[in-house]
């Protein structure tokens, strides 16, 4: 206590020496000058650099980010446009196979439908050629027949009526 | 620390100086010798400036412990910061610094970016080189006084006066440079009515000094109480007389004062060069309300 109240009464530690104050500027600023040199300049220069160099990776990395995302995207858009392409391929390819199987089911029908009536035609044309062949023939039996009777009997109303009721039953069973 | 106490109040002329109060204001004043107790002292030379000089013809520069003390100071900054200088020189920017370079680091990327752009904000980077020396130059003046036989530069007024004044000037300068003359006279008057221009603008004047003096002054007391306070708590075991004395309190507390200090080296360094960045941010700030505010600093 009492020492502390000496050194205060004292006061001599508030004496201005300007020696002591030019010498303090002095070495400040040759201090200030050759440390903003040596030190400060590439010290701080590295540390923005360093900054800068981090800022712009971390853009980097968030750019690279939104790029992958991008392409992600589009990867996706392009799967689903591939699948549905794949589907409409295959609703196509099962339609246009589907229409091919009934027209060619019509065709063949169609064409075996020709064929029975084609069939049918030359059969009436063999039928008709066989009743011709047929009615000539009965007409040549008939005449051959007549000739026969007209030899053994020449009793011309009832070979005619003979004559007719044959040829009633001829055409009837032709018909 | 050999010398004997004498007993107080004794007014012989060869014993006043061997009194405890006179012994610490010694310890804690500059002296035109570099005192090395029991091993003798350095007398350093005394010298002025020729009276030929104009303006500081006739001025008083001897060399004094302190000025030797800044010295060292000085060449040890110059010494550190030029290797760190020609480490980061030699650093590509994908590598990363260590050792020293990595120290050092920490503590100007701490002033660079929480103490100058922090307060300063938009053109930090033209004041972070005087920022830098000063809390550099402040740290190392007041970490080398708590080496033995040294001596605290920054715990005499003259110093912190002469930091403080460059202070003053950078801050001034940089309201200049933000506002220009007109603005900076306009300042003065805390956009007030003129009727109150009389009592404002000497209010404002005196707030301009107020706040380097405050500087000044903080610095220094808080350098030179610490010593103050040490070298008492250890004349207490030789006012008392007492190895007890010297055991249980002088050297423990001496001791624990001391780790304090060199806290105390640190925050000291800090506030001096926070409150510098934060006087330059104010005096830069654009018009919004900042008057306010900067009176409030200013009391504080």
């Amino acid at each position: 206590m009492l020492t502390s109240g000496v050194v205060l009464l004292a006061g001599s530690l508030l004496t201005p020496n300007p020696g002591l104050i030019f010498w303090t500027a002095v070495t400040f600023v040759i201090v200030l000058v050759i440390l903003r040199k040596v030190a400060w300049g590439p010290i701080i220069s590295a540390l923005e650099e360093r900054e800068k160099g981090i800022q712009s990776s971390i853009d980097r990395a968030y750019q690279a980010k939104e790029e992958s995302e991008a392409i992600l995207r589009k990867n996706r858009e392009l799967l689903s446009k591939a699948d549905a392409d794949a589907d409409r391929i295959i609703r196509e390819g099962k339609e246009y196979a589907e229409k091919l199987r009934a027209e060619l089911t019509e065709k063949a029908q169609d064409e075996s439908k020709k064929m029975i009536a084609a069939a049918m035609d030359s059969i009436e044309q063999e039928k008709r050629r066989a009743l011709d062949v047929l009615r000539n023939e009965v007409a040549d039996l008939a005449v051959k027949g007549a000739e026969k009777i007209i030899r053994t009997a020449l009793d011309a109303d009832m070979q005619k009526k003979i004559v007719n009721s044959m040829i009633q039953d001829l055409s009837s069973k032709r018909n | 620390m050999a010398t004997a106490p004498a007993v107080p109040g004794e007014h012989s002329g060869e014993a006043e100086a061997e009194t405890p109060g006179a012994v610490i204001m010694h310890h804690v004043m500059d002296s035109n010798e570099f005192a090395f107790e029991p091993f003798g002292a350095v007398e350093l030379p005394r010298m002025s400036i020729p009276a030929s000089v104009p303006l500081l013809g006739g001025l008083d520069i001897s060399i004094t412990k302190r000025v030797v003390m800044i010295w060292i100071v000085a060449v040890a900054l110059v010494l550190i910061f030029s290797i760190v200088g020609s480490k980061y020189k030699a650093m590509g920017v994908r590598q990363a610094p260590s050792g020293m370079a990595n120290t050092m680091e920490a503590l100007v990327e701490f002033i660079r970016l929480d103490v100058a752009k922090a307060n300063i904000g938009h053109g930090f980077e033209k004041h972070t080189p005087f920022l830098l020396t000063v809390f550099m130059f402040i740290l190392f003046c007041n970490l080398f006084g708590l080496i033995p036989y040294g001596s605290t530069a920054t715990g005499d007024i003259n110093v912190t006066l002469t930091l403080s004044v460059f202070s003053f000037f950078v801050i001034q300068i940089a309201s200049v440079r933000a506002h220009g003359v007109v603005g900076f006279l306009k300042h003065l008057t805390v956009g007030t009515h003129w009727a109150l221009w009389i009592i404002m603008v000497p209010i404002e004047i005196i707030g301009l000094f107020t706040k380097p003096f405050a500087l000044t002054v903080r610095l220094f007391a808080n350098m030179a109480a610490g010593h103050i306070v040490i070298l008492s708590l250890i004349f207490i075991s030789f006012i008392i007389k007492s190895y007890v004395a010297a055991a249980v309190v002088s050297v423990p507390f001496a001791t624990f004062i001391y780790l304090l200090e060199i806290f105390v080296a640190f925050l000291q360094a800090f506030i001096f060069t926070m409150l510098t960045s934060l006087f330059i941010g104010l005096a830069t700030a654009h018009e919004g309300g900042h008057d306010e505010h900067d009176t409030a600093v200013a009391h504080h």
